[in-house]
């Protein structure tokens, strides 16, 4: 472990479970996990394996049924629903596999929505041209492929300058070349900003750009891999 | 084994149960309506026609000065006459202890043996009165109930003058005074005029008519001709002061109990439907969004080869369950409705038992016009989502284009932030929902408008009448028409500040086919207190010549200005007149005519005869002038206004005009449901968005914004369209409740229009806190998961 990097995120017996008695699905059977700031780390495993589940509970979207799970030294397990929506107005950017663009808003204004609530946020039209994106700016969701989508959505996600960014699936919905621009990307914002990135993928290629690689099975953590020679993203095989 | 296809059908029904009773409840409303109106009709007009069969209600009232008994056999003979009862009646005032005032009665006679062929009583409490006992009288129940009058009570009464005690030994209803009025008065009122039954003989000892009668009833064969037995009865009846015989449909109670009974009928028939049509649009909108939500798993299940047929058959399935299951509870409900407003008007019209009636055409009508709007809306998306290719089901949702909806810049750009261009985008980017939305409030918001103007006309329509029209305190009426020095004695009464003249003669006004029982009133030049009144409120100037006819009467009588009247005078030496309709005025009670009153004395061959007096008096002085009208032998009755007032405010709040209540109940439930189905429908094609919000950081009221926001701005976009469209459908609900007796102005009412917006903005406050309910619990990564 690096020991010079403070922990963005630390779980502790993280146990999440789904319906009662003999029904009872284990998404999370307790979970240990410190994630140090400003890497990017990138979580695999199969569906179900819990990973998704994971994200969502150190994202401020699920609650967790056991143990504690932390960012910095705020206890999230902890928080009310008002406290989870202020820490992923100020510290959390999303990125989803299906973009959740607003269609009536264009694509500036997608990334206003966010600045509009952010306590520091980027130019929006820096966001964009962040993202490669600086020509499009007024354009419409309808107008767009799927790759720009996504990349408006990461513009989104990154213009409030997160402390973190949370991606569950950004290159699913997308083909190989899309897929690497997307990464190259998200690469751009761990180097610039300094935010720390998980990333939720079935594609284990995508492990070649991480700091550290998670792999998930049954609801926990099966190995945790650091990866000391970074590819590209540009590089990857897909 | 249920198919997975039926499956999927009860679990999606289970899904959107929320809007699936939301629309069922305002479709079953609509149906409820019309099932309990019809039934309520129907089951009122069969009691009433059962009522009068058992009980014997004469066919033809034929009322005389005296005439010989014998003279009923040759009545009898008449072809088409089935029974003849002759019998004695006559004015009476009945003293109630504690009431300065006496009441007016009619005392009607009893045959001395057995019970009478026609007009039977039907006795409530105690017994007939014995044979030979002048002094035993029946008392109408009504009339008893309200002075808390019983049997074993003694009573004081004035009968052609001479003032007499009984004993009430029963009390009765009878089908011939279900409604009870004081002559000359058009409101009935239970409390200020009663009848008594007694022996024959005492009565014609009472009225100097032994041996003779001076009103036959007559109940006609089947298929008797009307006309002809009606003149052959006068014929016979002329040399002994026959007044006119009149058919039944002419008989005072049987009038109002028809009106009403009319005025329930066209409510039936004007407002249900409309009402049902409200709730049809927004079926069919609503249906029309939930397919329209369904596209994606439709075109996944294209791609898994469910053909067109079975597709389109499994959402019919869908949408017929939510309509069926909607209009049955709607029947359902019309039926226990009905069954307990029968209930209720039975006992307002004095039933003494209940036919009820269903009317099965009015479920057929109710459920299939909900069928009907249902596949309509239905259908139009279903065949939209026919032409999708599955393969568009497989890709990544396409966004919806908002390209066209504008960019906002300028001064409007700096202004609004990114949740109101959100809002204000989809409003101008997808118009056609947006203004079905708005149409669907605002055909709520005319529902409502539409009621509580009705309310108000209501209000008018009392205030017209007894505060512009008759401005008096008391209204006097004479024995006979009197001379008008009479007037002198009641203006030299302490107290009395104005006195006015009036005479009503009892007259038939016909204009060919079209004829009208009623009566003419004169009105001295000048009058103050009572008026005839024009549409701006301002007296009519009566001419010395002709009559000015009620818009109402005008109606009946289809003339219009200029056109000549026949007029059958029913009193006196009973002339026929032709009048010329010189005015028609404004009035929303009865269905008066006037004539000037030096104009109407000419006419009749008389000089300054009148037959009732309006008192304008100092109400300290009151009790000191009641007691002085009660010692004045030509004063027959005396009637106060705001008794008249009460009576007439009580109608309307017991009879035909009470269903206005429970109209407007279903009218605000209606609108509710529409507003509630509004919000749904914005809520469920926006969740994902909404969600999106709140992942990445608004709170909850600002999420809800966006949401409500559009509601609001539909909402009140929709108030003053419905203000229009309200305006307009209050003329068919006001006359669905107009009646013979008093008419329901539809009027444009200020405070009526604000009182309909309060109600719409309720809803939608309401609404948008429930379905804001329903956000603030969704499941942020379940919407995420789900592509649309």
């Amino acid at each position: 472990m690096n020991v010079g990097k403070p922990i963005a995120f630390r779980t502790r017996g993280l146990t999440k479970t789904y319906g009662e008695g003999r029904s009872t699905v284990h998404a999370l059977r307790g979970v240990d996990l410190d994630i140090p700031q400003g890497e990017i780390v990138v979580l695999l495993g199969p569906s179900g394996s819990g990973k998704s589940t994971l994200l969502n509970i150190v994202g401020g979207l699920d609650s967790a049924t056991q143990g504690t799970a932390h960012f910095l030294d705020q206890c999230l397990t902890e928080m009310s629903s008002s406290a989870l929506t202020r820490y992923r107005r100020q510290h959390v950017g999303f990125v989803f596999q299906f973009y959740n663009l607003m269609p009536s808003l264009t694509a500036r204004e997608n990334v206003e929505l966010v600045t509009e609530i952010a306590s520091d946020p980027m130019d929006p039209d820096d966001a964009l041209a962040l993202v490669g994106l600086r020509e499009r700016t007024d354009h419409f969701p309808a107008q767009m492929s799927g790759g720009e989508q996504q990349r408006v959505a990461i513009a989104r996600a990154v213009a409030k300058q997160p402390d973190v960014l949370f991606c569950d699936e950004p290159t699913g919905a997308l083909d190989s070349a899309t897929g690497r621009t997307v990464l190259s990307v998200l690469r751009d914002v761990n180097e610039k900003l300094g935010s720390t990135v998980l990333v939720v993928t079935h594609n284990a290629n995508t492990a070649a750009m991480a700091d550290r690689v998670i792999h998930f099975a049954d609801g926990n953590i099966r190995e945790v891999i650091e990866n000391n020679s970074k590819l590209d993203p540009a590089a990857i095989e897909w | 084994m249920v198919s997975p296809l039926n499956r999927k059908l009860l679990r999606d029904l289970w899904r959107i149960k929320g809007q699936a009773t939301a629309i069922g409840v305002v479709i079953g409303v609509g149906v409820m309506l019309l099932v309990m109106m019809t039934g309520l009709t129907a089951s009122l007009t069969e009691t009433r026609d059962a009522y009068y069969d058992r009980y014997r209600l004469a066919d033809i009232f034929a009322p005389a000065s005296r005439a010989p008994e014998r003279l009923t056999t040759r009545l009898a003979a008449i072809p088409g006459v089935a029974a003849v009862q002759s019998r004695v009646q006559g004015r009476a005032l009945i003293d109630i202890p504690g009431q300065v005032l006496p009441v007016q009665a009619q005392a009607v006679s009893l045959p001395d043996r057995g019970r009478p062929a026609i007009n039977d009583v039907y006795l409530t409490d105690g017994r007939l009165p014995a044979s030979g006992r002048p002094d035993e009288i029946l008392l109408l129940q009504s009339f008893a109930l309200a002075h808390g009058l019983h049997p074993g009570d003694q009573l004081n009464a004035t009968m052609n003058g001479a003032r007499r005690s009984f004993d009430v030994v029963g009390l009765a209803q009878s089908p011939e005074f279900l409604y009870t009025t004081a002559p000359g008065e058009l409101i009935p009122d239970d409390a200020r005029f009663g009848v008594i039954w007694m022996s024959r003989s005492g009565l014609a000892a009472a009225y100097d008519m032994n041996g003779a009668f001076n009103e036959v009833l007559l109940s006609l064969t089947r298929g008797a001709n009307l006309e002809a037995t009606l003149t052959a009865v006068d014929r016979l009846l002329d040399p002994y002061g026959g007044f006119g015989a009149y058919a039944r449909a002419d008989q005072t109670s049987n009038r109002f109990v028809t009106e009403e009974i009319s005025g329930l009928v066209a409510a039936a028939i004007g407002v249900p439907p409309i009402f049902l049509l409200v709730a049809a649009f927004l079926l069919y909108i609503v249906i029309g969004r939930i397919v329209q939500s369904e596209r994606g798993q439709i075109g996944l299940m294209k791609a898994f080869g469910y053909t067109d047929g079975e597709l389109g058959a499994h959402y019919s399935k869908l949408i017929l369950a939510i309509a069926l299951g909607g209009a049955l509870a709607g029947c359902l409900a019309g039926i226990a409705a009905g069954r307990a407003l029968v209930g209720v008007y039975t006992d307002y019209f004095k039933f003494p038992f209940l036919v009820f009636q269903l009317e099965p055409s009015s479920f057929l009508l109710g459920i299939a016009v909900s069928l009907l709007a249902a596949s309509a809306g239905g259908f139009m998306v279903l065949r939209q989502v026919f032409g999708l290719l599955p393969a568009a089901a497989m890709r990544p949702p396409t966004p919806p284009d908002f390209s066209r909806a504008g960019h906002l810049s300028g001064a409007l750009g700096r202004i609004l932030d990114q949740p109101s261009r959100m809002v204000l985008r989809r409003i101008t980017r997808q118009p056609g929902r947006m203004a079905a939305s708005m149409l669907g409030i605002a055909l709520g918001m005319a529902l409502s408008v539409a009621m509580i103007t009705i309310y108000a006309g209501f209000d008018r329509t009392i205030d017209l009448s007894f505060s512009v029209v008759d401005r008096s305190d008391v209204r006097v009426g004479f024995t006979h028409p009197v001379s008008t020095k009479t007037l002198f004695e009641l203006d030299r009464l302490p107290g009395v500040v104005r006195v006015e003249a009036t005479r009503t003669v009892p007259a038939v006004m016909s204009n060919g086919l079209h004829t009208y029982r009623g009566g003419l009133i004169g009105i001295p030049a000048g009058a103050e207190l009572s008026r005839a009144i024009d549409r701006e409120l301002e007296p009519i100037l009566l001419p010395p010549r002709g009559v000015v006819l009620s818009s109402a009467l005008a109606r009946i009588l289809d003339v219009e200005i200029g056109d000549v009247l026949d007029v059958d005078v029913r009193e006196g030496r009973q002339p026929v007149l032709q009048l010329a309709v010189a005015g028609i005025a404004e009035t929303l009670l009865g269905s008066p005519a006037f004539m000037s009153l030096e104009g109407m004395n000419r006419a009749l061959g008389d000089t300054r005869r009148v037959s009732g007096a309006y008192l304008m008096i100092d109400q300290a002085y009151a009790d000191d002038i009641y007691m002085a009208l009660q010692n004045m032998p030509t004063v027959a009755g005396v009637s106060l206004k705001s008794q008249a007032r009460d009576a007439f405010v009580t109608l309307m709040n017991t009879g035909a005009g009470a269903i206005r209540y429970v109209m407007g109940a279903i009218a605000f439930i209606i609108t509710f449901g529409i507003v509630y189905n509004a919000a749904r429908i914005a809520y469920a094609e926006r969740a994902r968005d909404l969600a999106s919000l709140r992942v990445i950081g608004f709170t909850r009221a600002e999420t809800a914004f966006v949401l409500l926001g559009e509601l609001a701005v539909v909402t009140l976009v929709a108030l003053p369209v419905g203000a229009v469209l309200g305006y307009y459908l209050s003329f068919g609900i006001a006359a669905g409740f107009s009646t013979d007796l008093y008419q329901i102005p539809a009027i444009f009412d200020g405070p009526s229009h604000g009182q309909a917006a309060l109600v719409v903005m309720a809803a939608a406050i309401v609404s948008g806190l429930l379905v804001k309910r329903d956000l603030d619990r969704s499941d942020l990564i379940e919407v995420l998961k789900t592509r649309e």
